[in-house]
């Protein structure tokens, strides 16, 4: 909620990142920042749900849709959201789009193709800043398993 | 004493949650205060994202949507 305009009218998108210490978290954080950038969604903070932080977490239950980007398969985002009690988010993951943890520094070009995988996965458009039209990836769109990133 | 803080611009949905609200607090036979939290960094300070927003003694309880006066009164208990 950025501006100071009335936020009641629903369509809320809320993009959360793990954020970890590894590479691909790094790039899932990087990732959500894009898409934030992007107007797709708004990034918010995945330790206000895990803290509780009242605010926060009702926020999240009361968004039309949540995408959660874990970094790899310990699934730490989604892990924390379920302890929440939220359920029906959309949950990527880095390492399934071909990355490998350890081993994938966070170049523009993967954070890129980890943003539009989530386009992708929730059907909506990534317009590039300045762009006049839907954003051509540097690195191949991936798409569910199609990897990205090898 | 109970403080029920509603969130929120100004908008209509933010008006009848306040009517809603103290409906609530009346009918609970509840010692209360209603506060209207208008300005935008103050609502912010609660972390919420969208408006309106009920708040109970500083814990949000409700967000985005205008609940019953039935369903605040069981926030409120």
């Amino acid at each position: 909620m950025a501006s100071d305009r009335c936020s009641c009218q629903g369509g809320t998108t809320l993009v959360f990142a793990c954020s970890g210490g590894a590479d691909v978290g790094e790039i899932s954080d990087r990732a959500a920042r894009l898409l934030d950038e992007r107007d797709v969604g708004s990034m918010y903070c995945l330790a206000g749900v895990g803290g509780r932080v009242s605010g926060i977490v009702k926020s999240t239950e009361a968004a039309d849709r949540v995408i959660m980007i874990d970094g790899c398969p310990l699934d730490c985002g989604r892990r924390t959201l379920e302890e929440a009690s939220i359920r029906g988010f959309t949950h990527l993951r880095v390492t399934d789009l071909g990355f490998t943890k350890g081993d994938s520094p966070p170049t523009s070009d993967t954070i890129e193709c980890v943003a539009q995988a989530a386009c992708a996965v929730v059907g909506s458009v990534c317009d590039s800043p300045g762009a006049s039209g839907p954003a051509q990836a540097t690195a191949p769109v991936c798409v569910g398993s199609q990897c990205c990133g090898g | 004493m109970t403080t029920i803080q509603i969130l929120g611009t100004g908008c209509p949905k933010c008006k009848k949650l306040a009517e809603n609200a103290e409906s609530a607090a009346k009918e609970l036979g509840i010692e209360y205060q209603l506060v209207k939290v208008t300005d935008i960094n103050q609502i912010m300070s609660f972390g919420i994202m969208m408006t309106p927003g009920l708040a109970v003694n500083g814990e949000v309880k409700s967000v985005g949507k205008v609940p019953s006066v039935s369903d605040i009164k069981k926030l409120l208990q």
